[in-house]
């Protein structure tokens, strides 16, 4: 394989240096190295960080090949600068068997364009009732470490407590949808004054909360690690902050767009912001980029959720919930976090590369840019801004929240241990 | 005016009383020989039904034919709605054919704005119901009849109702007939209490233009109206409240209770009643209330709303009275 | 009345003043008892809202030379104009039908000034939807001319011959202050009470 030499990039925000790419590793990063017979990428002062890696994908294949395939999604991924994603289980069939899993696992091996991590379902089809084969998903060659029924919630006690248990045998971590679900009948966005208004049905805080306080103290109790998805309240950070201050293994992700968008947006009543966890208020938002920021909450995860377009052109009650993320997510992390001074680069690398591979036990992701790490590297312009516009997204739905907002930063390069996959912005 | 009727929120005071005066002459043809004007001719209006209600399309069939366009009515039930046609894909159909208007009604919240807003039909669009949203001429029919009842018809015109106190009972949680009352009674000027079990008031209530009271006796003796909401039993099984009796004991208005009114204060009910639930039978059929009255006043409100949107070129403005010939 | 419509008013030239115009009243009202034999089931209906006022100045001279109650009432036209859909909608005026109605009598309408006879085409549907009158005629208190159908006055207080630049505007006691009819350039801007 060839060289790749990366001139003047800011290394996680420091000051600029070349990087070094001798086939599928880092070879040298230093300043004023040798270009002689290595492809030089002009970096002008980007910012290079290590590949994203997002704990919380929908890839949709196989069975909604209409919204997104693990080829369009992991094209999405690359554009976005991740070069890991870990597939939620919520696909049809339902990735609850070692054979769902492993040709997840084997089309993104196929495709090359980002390293795909399938999550296995905790309970067969996600119903809740009955553990689905924790270990044979494990076993396979898929190797599944995180298991979740992302989309529900693992609401039954006693299935929760023993899915913590059960993983422990190798490892694994539950990550859990935090929703009570007899709370959420019915609900169609966050209960507050806004709802009150638009006489939509309300999805109360408590739902959310009342889970993770019930799960970090089963994982106290069992001795088990737990993480919580897309963790969307003020009154959740604090119950995670105190399960932290005590010692218990909880960990937590926000979404980019928990972190900019209000529910005020609900009044145009466009199901373009109809998620799940709902878009909550300007005080939940402030409460999750201050916990994201001081480590209370451990990752950004995207939960890219693709939608065919005619989910979302419609009336709010009959709309799909979720949104397209992952080509947007660190455009949205600058805005909120970078740009408010609240994170540096270095701090977006921890949340968004660092930790997640280690939740995930992402082996090969997430690893230092320094000599004899493997090539998995972004470049970002942080300098750039520009209107966000889904016309040009490689993900194969359009469901995003941004069309038209101002973001800054822009992926310009991504490599997947040193191949490209992303260059000068366009995927090759 | 803005361009659709999409929620009582969006009128201001002027709107709303050039819609009371303009129903208060519409009112008038009612008493004539032949109740027909010709001013909507040519026009096509279809009422978009996606949930039953006789009552409200009926009403709104009335106004239109009175006003002589041609009305097209078209119901959810047994259309290729109930075969999995879109909103968007049943509305652009109906347009294609011509539409000038679209009355539409449907359980989901936000379903009329979203008509309205996002680009698929040209067509004025007015809410005739959405979900537990608005019902904005549900709302400025009982206007019109509390301004009729505590000011007079003639007396009224011009008038808001400054000063007047309206007593709002029963499932405010669910119902758009309160948040519409709740928008356009707070802008005419009145002071609106809600009273209601907490469970049947929404989270956020606190910040709506109104006094909220849990106490139905204390609220009556200070009120010049007092406007009663059907409570489904179906809410009863959802634990909203233990008992019909004893929600009708706690929050039902009976004679006795209506008896603490003030002597010219009326009795509103925006229909079907569940006699015996929120109302007994001796008040519904009482002269106090306005119920039978309130029907009738719909079909001049939306002969009203139907004219000053459908009427000219574009929606009324609420100054001129132009009179170039 | 804002400032522009007052310089307006200023420019313009009065072709009747307050006495001409209770003059010309007068003579229509004894004209109508003529022609009427007496105006035994006169009933008039002014058109708002000038006509109105006419309309009920008409009635008390007719009721001092009568000495009998003369009916009159308004009828409002806008529902039945034919340039709805050129205009936003207009705020409708009071109908108001004496009390006897309308069937089997002599209906006289009266406006300030008659021009295209659209809006007295539009009157004649709208009682057409009301009653049955025995005959209908009509009194003006100015006839400019320029005719777009074929209507004609009964009563005329005075025949004005215009240009289509100029415009007539009659102002009256009860509604402007006082009693005048002006004759002026027309505005470039649309509006008022311009005829």
């Amino acid at each position: 394989m060839s060289k790749i030499l990366i001139r003047g990039a800011k290394v996680l925000g420091g000051e600029p240096q070349d990087v070094l790419i001798d086939g599928e590793t880092i070879a040298e990063v230093g300043t004023g190295l040798s270009a002689e017979g290595a492809e030089v990428v002009e970096a002008g002062g980007k910012v290079l960080l290590p590949g994203l890696v997002d704990l919380h994908t929908h890839l949709r294949e196989p069975g909604r090949e209409d919204s997104e395939t693990v080829l369009t999604g992991t094209r999405a991924a690359a554009s976005g600068g991740y070069t890991a994603v870990f597939a939620m289980a919520n696909t049809f069939p339902v990735a609850d068997t070692a054979g769902v899993v492993e040709q997840v696992w084997r089309l993104g091996r196929e495709h090359g364009y980002c390293d795909v991590r399938p999550i296995g379902a905790v309970t067969v089809g996600l119903q809740g009732r009955k553990l689905a084969e924790l270990g044979a998903m494990h076993e396979s060659a898929a190797g599944v470490t995180v298991f979740s029924d992302d989309g529900k919630c693992v609401d039954d006690a006693v299935i929760m407590r023993r899915a913590l248990e059960y993983v422990k045998a190798f490892g694994g971590v539950v990550a859990q949808h935090a929703q009570e679900p007899r709370l959420t009948e019915g609900a169609q966005m966050n209960e507050g004054v806004v709802s009150a208004e638009l006489g939509l049905g309300g999805w109360p805080a408590v739902a959310e909360e009342s889970i993770i306080a019930r799960d970090v103290l089963l994982a106290d109790h069992v001795g088990s690690r737990v993480h919580i998805c897309h963790l969307s309240t003020a009154g959740s950070v604090e119950i995670v902050r105190w399960a932290k201050s005590r010692g218990i293994q909880v960990t937590a992700e926000v979404t980019p767009h928990h972190l900019l968008l209000t529910d005020e947006l609900v009044r145009t009543y466009n199901p373009v912001y109809k998620v799940n966890p709902p878009l909550r208020t300007e005080r939940d938002v402030h409460a999750l980029r201050e916990a994201l920021a001081d480590g209370t909450i451990d990752i950004v995860a995207t939960d890219h959720a693709p939608h065919p377009h005619e989910d979302k052109d419609c009336e709010w009650a009959a709309a799909a919930m979720g949104m397209v993320g992952l080509e947007t997510a660190l455009s949205v992390v600058q805005e909120t976090m970078v740009d408010t001074g609240l994170l540096d680069w270095a701090g977006v690398a921890d949340r968004m590369s660092f930790k997640p591979a280690q939740i995930g036990q992402a082996t090969g992701h997430g690893r230092p840019v320094s000599a004899g790490e493997p090539a998995n590297l972004t470049l970002v312009d942080t300098a750039y801004r520009g209107p966000v516009d889904p016309a040009g997204f490689a993900s194969r739905s359009r469901n995003t929240p941004y069309e038209g907002r101002e973001l800054p930063g822009r992926v310009t390069h991504t490599w997947l241990r040193g191949k490209a996959t992303l260059v000068d912005g366009k995927l090759t | 005016m803005q361009r659709h009727l999409i929620s009582a929120a969006d009128l201001t005071r002027d709107d709303a009383v050039l819609i009371l005066d303009t129903a208060e002459e519409m009112a008038r043809v009612a008493d004539r020989p032949i109740k027909k004007l010709p001013t909507l001719r040519g026009r096509t209006v279809v009422n978009l039904f996606f949930e039953d209600s006789t009552r409200t399309r009926i009403s709104f069939e009335a106004a239109e034919k009175r006003l002589s366009a041609d009305v097209i009515n078209f119901s959810a039930k047994g259309s290729s709605v109930s075969k999995g046609e879109s909103l968007k894909d049943t509305a652009q159909t109906l347009e294609a054919m011509g539409v000038d208007a679209v009355v539409i009604r449907h359980s989901a919240s936000g379903a009329p704005y979203r008509l309205a807003t996002s680009g698929w039909i040209d067509a004025v669009v007015i809410n005739a119901g959405d979900g537990t949203h608005q019902h904005p001429t549900q709302s400025l029919l009982d206007a019109f009849t509390l301004r009729r009842r505590l000011i007079g018809p003639d007396a009224g015109l011009g008038q808001d109702l400054s000063g007047k106190r309206v007593t709002i009972v029963g499932d405010v949680l669910h119902s758009r007939v309160a948040r519409s009352n709740v928008d356009l009674l707070h802008t005419l000027g009145a002071e609106v209490t809600l009273v209601a079990p907490p469970t049947l008031l929404p989270v956020g209530v606190e910040t709506w233009p109104c006094e909220v009271s849990y106490d139905l006796d204390a609220a009556l003796p200070k009120c010049d109206a007092v406007m009663m909401l059907r409570v489904q039993r179906e809410r009863m099984n959802a634990a909203f409240f233990p008992t019909e009796r004893e929600y009708s004991r706690r929050y039902g208005l009976d004679a006795d209770r209506m008896a603490k009114l003030p002597e010219h204060a009326i009795v509103m009910h925006p229909g079907p009643m569940v006699r015996g639930m929120e109302i007994t039978a001796e008040v519904a059929d009482s002269g106090r209330c306005t119920a039978v009255e309130q029907v009738a006043n719909g079909v001049s409100i939306r002969m009203a709303v139907l004219y000053l949107l459908l009427g000219g070129n574009e929606p009324a403005v609420t100054h001129s009275r132009t009179e170039e010939k | 009345m804002d400032t522009h419509a007052q310089a307006e008013a200023s420019a313009a030239r009065p072709v009747l003043e307050g006495p001409d115009i209770a003059r010309v009243l007068t003579r229509i009202a004894h004209e109508i008892v003529e022609r009427a034999k007496g105006a035994d089931d006169v009933v008039l209906l002014g058109i708002p809202t000038r006509g109105v006022f006419l309309a009920q100045r008409l009635a008390a001279k007719l009721e001092q030379i009568t000495e009998r109650r003369i009916p009159c009432g308004s009828l409002d036209i806008t529902m039945y104009r034919d340039d709805l859909r050129m205009h936003p909608p207009r705020a409708l005026a009071r109908t108001e039908i004496p009390g006897d109605g309308i069937d089997g009598r002599l209906v006289v309408l009266v406006d300030d000034v008659l021009f295209s006879g659209r809006t007295i085409r539009a009157a004649l549907d709208a009682l057409n939807d009301i009653g049955r009158p025995r005959a209908v005629q009509l009194a003006v208190l100015v006839d400019r001319g320029h005719r777009e159908l074929p209507i004609r006055a009964d009563y005329v207080g005075k025949n004005l011959p215009t240009s289509l630049r100029e415009t007539v505007k009659v102002q009256l006691a009860e509604e402007d202050g006082r009693d005048t009819v002006l004759l002026g350039a027309k505005p470039a801007a649309q509006g008022g009470h311009q005829h």
